[in-house]
């Protein structure tokens, strides 16, 4: 077992690694029934079934688009209108410059209604996973840097009330842990 | 509550022989050998063939600056299009580099929503593409309006003239269209870079790589609570760029099939964009990745499998386009409207310009069909020489559409040949510089495969099945036993 730690620095948590995708959805398993909620497993890739193994629920991204998608609609409602209808009707092609050329109006209320959702996913994706957030005490793990090569690492914070510096250290091990090193601050 | 998905008794899909798929990842490769080998591209010299690729595209975009600085110095006129025909090259090449686009949103989107999972190696590569050939597009209808600093009249902000936009034109909805487009591509590109971005972050040795590669990967740390929401976003920016894509040449085809032209007033327009947009596109992605799989070892993660496909799907398209072709004339004979016969008489019999006709139905209609043939799929260079082929019969379809349709006006009087001059050319030649320069520095800095896809198609990325050893012991063996 590593220390990466300056021993005066408070502890941040445990980053264990384990050998398969298997063994860490397993592992994640044990450690949601053991009633831990400041831990997160870390992958190279999305691993399916992962959420259902840590007993996380549906990503609510999808209503922040909803509304991004919405609102884009609306302004570009909004937009044609009140350009058109209002501020500077033109006759053109024989369309009418009232509510009936609605029609005409259709394609720039999609790719408005595209635009502003697909905002709202980058931008409210990048709010829910709190990024961007350069600097953070994993970084200083050159075990949990493995995740974003063939990792499968699996950290549990201190802050978790759960946490027992001695008894989590062994829980991880039992559960298969091929290797663990303690993060501080 | 234990999750049981693992049936230890019944065989895993992977396992069975009979119902057995190619595996998307050849010879046994693990996730550290792809990280090593997409990453190594980035972290390496870069191969001798690239520098003698680079240099000349770097002269070409610099022949496309001289070019636009002619134009806007001197003015449109140095164009060989007038009256009649308004619309020549510039909008041909708009209409050609739009459509190689396609292909890039539809690997990226339909393919991920229809669950394909070998579009994993080739999705960042053609998205790149996208976005370069929409930079490449995007020049041409901004300079056309004539007055390039004046462009911004297109955007619909309050001017001194008090005058708005109109908004009820299809040119008006192209802007939008174009911009959206090459806007969700961005953010979908970008989201898929991420993770990454932070594999050659955590790889990189000296400061400014490192500064760099972390800046843009955000932190990512790729912990579960960060890939649900990562997925999530994926998917819907995948559910939006589907119908988005669709719309865009819809839009692009509004423009000539909106006005009351011959040759172009026809409702069969948009389906038959975008069939041919992604089929253009499709053989621009093989264009380009036979070489780059080639020159930096990727056949392990592009395999024949992926070539097939990707033939298949020109053979599909290439289908569907010559099915509109036979269309436009069946209706034009069959709609009784003497103008439209006559267009596309001149179009097919007399015209000054049957012969691009006949280049544009042999390189899209009659050449895809030898990919009927299973042996001709697995040829690189047949694949290369009907890619390129296709290529330039899409450049042919735009050309047919756009001068065959105006040169011969509703009068005699106003009858007129096009032919483009040198700036023209040399403008077109300097989009081709610009696009390969681009995707030259796309593969010198960027991962060109997206790892942390393909990773997640390998055996052992399945968590619900632990015997994945079991499986590529086998495959091994089967190997073994075939050599």
């Amino acid at each position: 077992m590593n220390e990466s730690s300056d021993s005066d620095k408070p502890l941040f948590g445990y980053v264990a690694e384990f050998s398969s995708a298997s063994d860490l959805y397993h592992a994640a398993e044990k450690v949601r029934d053991a009633g831990f909620r400041k831990w997160d497993v870390h992958t190279p890739y999305p691993v399916h079934g992962m959420d259902h193994a840590m007993g996380l629920g549906k990503s609510w991204l999808s209503a922040i688009v909803l509304a991004g998608g919405t609102s884009g609609a609306l302004f570009a409602v909004f937009l044609q209108f009140f350009t058109q209808v209002n501020l500077y009707p033109t006759v053109v092609q024989d369309k009418p410059t009232n509510l009936f050329t609605f029609p005409a109006f259709f394609p720039v209320t999609f790719e408005l209604t595209i635009l502003l959702a697909g905002f709202a996913s980058l931008f409210g994706m990048l709010a829910m996973i709190a990024l961007p957030q350069w600097h953070h005490p994993l970084f200083n793990s050159p075990l949990f840097l493995k995740f974003s090569d063939d990792g499968f690492i699996l950290v549990i914070e201190a802050r978790d009330p759960r946490f027992r510096e001695e008894e989590t250290r062994s829980f991880l091990a039992e559960i298969g842990a091929k290797e663990i090193e303690s993060v501080t601050w | 509550m234990a999750d049981n998905t693992t049936d230890q008794g019944a065989v895993h899909p992977s396992e069975a022989e009979d119902i057995a798929r190619e595996p998307l990842v050849l010879n046994n490769r693990s996730m550290g050998w792809i990280t090593d080998r997409i990453c190594g591209i980035v972290e390496n010299r870069q191969p001798f063939i690239w520098w003698v690729l680079f240099l000349p595209a770097v002269a070409l975009s610099g022949c496309l600056a001289f070019t636009l600085f002619y134009l806007v110095s001197t003015g449109v006129g140095v164009w060989g299009n007038n009256q009649p025909v308004a619309w020549g090259w510039a909008i041909v090449n708009f209409v050609f580099w739009i459509g190689i686009g396609h292909a890039g949103t539809l690997i990226s989107a339909i393919l991920f929503l229809t669950r394909q999972k070998w579009r994993t190696s080739v999705n960042r590569a053609s998205e790149a593409m996208t976005l370069f050939a929409v930079m490449c597009a995007g020049i041409y209808p901004a300079f056309h309006v004539g007055r390039f600093w004046m462009v911004w009249f297109l955007a619909p902000v309050p001017n001194a003239n008090a005058i708005w936009q109109n908004f009820k034109s299809p040119l008006l909805w192209d802007v939008f269209a174009v911009s959206t487009y090459f806007t969700i591509s961005i953010v979908f590109w970008y989201i898929g870079l991420i993770p990454d971005l932070a594999t050659l972050r955590d790889r990189a040795r000296k400061w400014l790589p490192k500064f760099l590669y972390g800046f843009f990967a955000l932190g990512w740390r790729g912990g579960n609570r960060q890939w649900r929401h990562y997925e999530m976003a994926y998917l819907l920016l995948a559910a939006l760029s589907t119908p988005l894509v669709l719309s865009v040449h819809s839009v692009v085809s509004f423009d000539f099939a909106t006005s009351v032209i011959p040759g172009w007033h026809t409702t069969i327009f948009p389906p038959y964009f975008v069939a041919g947009a992604v089929f253009g596109g499709f053989a621009m992605v093989l264009t380009l990745m036979l070489p780059v799989r080639k020159l930096y070892g990727l056949e392990d993660m592009i395999t024949a499998k992926h070539i097939d496909n990707m033939a298949k799907i020109i053979l599909l398209t290439g289908t569907i386009v010559g099915y509109a072709y036979i269309m436009e004339l069946f209706i034009a004979y069959y709609g009784g409207n003497k103008f439209e016969s006559d267009a596309f008489f001149l179009r097919i019999v007399s015209g000054p310009y049957t012969w691009a006709y006949y280049c544009m139905f042999f390189c899209n209609v009659i050449a895809p069909q030898i990919f009927w043939f299973r042996w001709s799929r697995h040829n690189l260079w047949v694949v290369f020489v009907v890619a390129n082929l296709v290529n330039a019969g899409m450049w042919f379809e735009r050309f047919v559409i756009i001068p065959t349709s105006i040169s011969r006006d509703f009068l005699p009087g106003q009858w007129g040949y096009y032919s483009p001059t040198w700036v023209e050319k040399l403008m077109f030649a300097g989009t081709f510089g610009l696009f390969i320069m681009l995707f030259l520095l796309f593969l010198r800095f960027l991962p060109v495969i997206a790892a942390s896809e393909v990773k997640g198609v390998l055996p052992e990325a399945d968590p619900h099945y632990p015997d994945w050893q079991k499986l590529r012991e086998k495959r091994r063996e089967k190997a073994a036993a075939s050599a």
